[in-house]
């Protein structure tokens, strides 16, 4: 059946390459599962790349006090409750192991004087938390990952994009994609596929986030019917650059504010007094990203529409050290030497706390055989992620994916490929070259970006999201003349319709779940109904496919055990 | 609003040559936006590798009026504007297509290097001052220009025989943390030709993230082969000192 195309079997098959990705393919092939990768970039280029301020763990290097308990419940306060608590758990209990794990394969963290792993405040966080290298902690940890498991043996399909997961039954049984070096299809069966391909931040234009962030992983669980959760919860990261135009959205980490950095507007005034004077500047990021954007809205903003972030009272040579990259970013695209002159930022699209929905202990979602770990997956951050959550979230539960998804490999036969939904996902990806002169994609990605700049933004309304509903409806449609010109090799612009069917998908999810949720919670604030609402802390919105219809649903979260519930109560109510 | 000119080599293995675009430049807009103003008005289906757009991940090198350099930190306005602007791909790997090359083999080279290994029974403890020195190293985000520029590779083609500055920069950083117990002087001679390197410094005046390639990485694993392969006296009186301590550094 399969002859027509490449075909590679793997027990596991994991869909990206960042850190959930390769901590999960580490654990797969120390279960024994042969385990192949895919990347649509290069290996050692994902998102994961550009995380600089850190991963989050209770290592009680710098502060003693801090233990998983505070860790569990700055995360849950940071999410707003609406978190599943038990991946809050895991993951503050686990998290420390993962960081000494990384350490043990050659990372090379900052460190204290007593020679142990530095950590550095961040907003949320009781305590000072976050394992860190200067402002690449990223960088090193994907190396470490990268080298950890090509030494061990994984097979690695670099430049290749999945568009669409194949079916056996009830349960997944491969994945269909091409090769962007040449156009060419290529098949994968697998026993267990894990989804970990991070978010969707280039559904708009202002945006921390690479080319690849099209939501791809939720958009291909979806279609293949497992159920996604809390799409509306989209986290601006209150610092992007803002000037010149083409910086916009590049992230400045929050790292400088761990540091001592300082927030101004246009008039010299420490705003954030007015917004949460007992953090401060290190208040959460759904909180700092809305009084920038406010105190802009209301006319005190810099000249570029931002706010001034200041590091320039600390010693010149300790920011380089601690900053090296922002120094150099701020020197070589803005032409600002941020040791002298404040920084100008304001919120740029970050994160998205949605996603598949897993379960906690094994990241299975809603579909046999399929998993879903990192930023790709929902349910441990809640409304709000604290910064630094990411990363050990990466490692978390990219770990228990792999494990679950090895094991789940073991005790499964294998699959049996469906020829039509092969033949019919070559037929979806070849149709922009039968068309002539059809949409444009970069228009329409503009389009879309657009909408969800204007209209499901920081702050929402009824209106605003259902104008943005009616337009993506519009969106869809154009999607369907899309056409391209040009051979099937490397050709962007072919990629480029593909990618925005995903985000075509995942921006009607955020855009539905965010007109259901009608409070404001966390990421999530809507002018029409601006405060907490304690019934609807008490459930999730989920998002499923059913034919060609979005179906919205919503279910109860799962009761915290009391123990849990006691650690929530110390301190309730103060702060967040 | 200004007009650049760009000239981008648009072809593929078979050959090519350079085309003709025109873009408006805006304020403090750098050599890739240009190219995906090309992109999304001109040509859609002009190939460039790109991730972060923020001089992180070391994917968008080019050679831009000759020079390599990661196009996303190459300002429009550092550039001549009154002749056009030419946009290569790197020349030392061989074209795909426009400027995206195939640099598969530098993932090859990458796995010949056995990675870290601790030491046995180590304390997990490390002190800033000893790893400022791997911390420099460690910032490699793997753009390979060095590669693109190290004259052995560009203009002698000697992929076979030797490893190129980027992966005597991950060779430094194993030797040289603090915890590692592995000798790869053997690998660095024999497999990765490290004295084919005639410390030109090409390599070091490309790097983007300004690691002292040659001074710090290169030039201290040349004397440790040195050391290890032709002074058999002070191999002698090393391995004796060293017996039953931990490995130097």
């Amino acid at each position: 059946m399969n002859e027509k195309y490449e075909t590679h079997e793997h027990d596991v098959l994991i869909i990206g390459a960042g850190g959930a990705g390769l901590r999960a393919a580490i654990e797969a092939l120390a279960q024994g599962a042969s385990v192949g990768v895919i990347c649509k970039s290069l290996l050692g280029k994902a998102h994961t790349v550009m995380a600089e301020g850190g991963i989050a763990a209770a290592m009680a290097n710098v502060d003693q006090a801090d233990n998983w308990q505070v860790h569990f419940r700055d995360t849950m306060r940071g999410g707003k409750f609406l978190n599943n608590w038990r991946m809050a758990q895991i993951h503050a209990q686990e998290s420390s192991e993962r960081v000494r794990e990384l350490e043990q394969w050659g990372a090379l963290f900052d460190r204290t004087e007593d020679g142990r792993i530095l950590q550095r405040a961040f907003g949320g966080h009781t305590f000072k938390r976050l394992c860190h290298v200067g402002d690449r902690t990223g960088l090193e940890m994907i190396r470490t990952l990268q080298d950890r498991g090509v030494q061990m043996g994984f097979d690695v399909y670099m430049e290749c994009t999945v568009t669409r997961l194949l079916k056996d039954g009830d349960r997944v049984a491969g994945a269909f994609g091409y090769w962007r070096e040449n156009g060419r299809f290529v098949v994968f069966k697998a026993k267990s596929i894990v989804v970990a391909t991070g978010g969707i931040g280039k559904a708009w234009p202002i945006t921390s986030n690479s080319w690849e962030y099209t939501g791809d992983g939720m958009a291909l669980a979806y279609d293949a019917g497992a159920d996604l959760m809390d799409m509306e919860f989209v986290q601006f990261h209150p610092t992007g650059m803002v000037w010149p135009p083409g910086v916009q959205g590049i992230l400045v980490t929050e790292a400088v504010r761990g540091e001592g950095g300082i927030l101004r507007n246009r008039l010299g005034e420490r705003f954030m007094e007015k917004y949460d004077a007992k953090r401060m500047e290190l208040s959460t990021r759904d909180v700092v990203a809305r009084a920038i954007y406010t105190e802009v809205r209301e006319g005190r903003g810099t000249e570029h529409g931002g706010a001034f972030l200041d590091i320039s009272h600390k010693p010149a040579e300790y920011v380089k050290r601690k900053l090296p990259s922002m120094y150099h970013q701020f020197l070589e695209l803005a032409d600002v030497d941020i040791t002298k002159q404040p920084m100008e930022v304001g919120p740029t699209c970050h994160y998205v706390m949605g996603g598949v929905k897993v379960e906690a202990d094994t990241a299975q979602s809603s579909l046999a055989g399929l998993f879903a770990a990192g930023e790709a997956a929902a349910g441990l951050h809640g409304a709000n992620r604290l910064g630094g959550n990411s990363l050990s979230d990466l490692l978390v539960f990219g770990r228990r994916a792999g494990l679950a998804a090895a094991q789940h490999a073991k005790t499964t036969s294998a699959p049996t490929l469906d020829a039509r939904e092969i033949e019919d996902a070559e037929r979806e990806l070849l149709t922009p070259f039968e068309r002539k002169d059809g949409e444009n994609p970069y228009n329409l990605h503009s389009d879309l970006q657009e909408v969800m700049q204007a209209l499901v933004g920081i702050f929402r309304t009824e209106e605003d999201l259902q104008s943005a509903l009616t337009k993506i409806e519009e969106l869809k449609q154009r999607s369907k003349r899309l056409s391209i010109t040009g051979s099937r090799m490397f050709n962007p612009g072919w990629h480029l319709c593909r990618d925005l069917k995903s985000m075509l998908t995942v921006s009607e999810a955020v855009t539905r779940s965010a007109i259901a949720r009608r409070e404001s919670r966390g990421a999530h604030s809507r002018i029409d109904y601006p405060n907490l609402d304690p019934a609807w802390g008490k459930q999730n919105n989920l998002i499923s496919r059913q034919a060609e219809h979005m179906n919205l649903r919503q279910e109860p979260i799962s009761t915290i055990p009391e123990d849990l519930q006691a650690l929530l109560a110390e301190e309730k109510g103060t702060g967040a | 609003m200004a007009e650049a000119i760009l000239r981008i080599f648009r072809g593929t293995r078979e050959g090519g040559e350079p085309v003709e675009y025109r873009v408006p430049v805006a304020t403090g807009m750098v050599v890739l936006d240009a190219l995906h103003y090309v992109q999304k008005h001109q040509a859609p289906d002009l190939a460039v590798r790109w991730n972060c757009k923020a001089g992180k991940c070391g994917s968008c090198s080019a050679e831009v009026n000759g020079r390599p350099r990661l196009t996303c930190k190459t300002r429009m306005d550092t550039l001549p504007q009154d002749k056009p602007i030419i946009i290569y791909p790197m020349k030392a790997f061989p074209v795909i297509k426009d400027l995206v090359t195939d640099v598969s083999w530098n993932y090859k080279v990458n796995k010949k290097i056995p990675p870290f290994q601790p030491r046995k029974g180590v304390e997990w403890k490390m002190y800033q001052p000893d790893i400022d020195r791997v911390q420099e190293f460690r910032k490699c985000i793997e753009c390979f220009l060095c590669q693109n520029v190290c004259h052995v590779l560009r203009d002698h083609e000697k992929k076979e025989e030797f490893g190129g500055p980027r992966f005597f920069v991950r060779v430094a950083a194993l030797e040289m943390h603090p915890l590692d117990g592995l000798s790869r002087t053997s690998l660095l001679k024999n497999e990765l030709g490290l004295g084919l390197c005639n410390i030109t410094k090409c390599c070091t005046e490309v790097c983007p993230e300004a690691i002292r390639i040659t001074d710090n990485a290169i030039i201290p694993l040349k004397e440790r082969v040195v050391d290890e392969f032709y002074d058999p006296l002070l191999r002698l009186v090393r391995k004796i000192r060293n017996a039953g301590k931990p490995a130097p550094e």
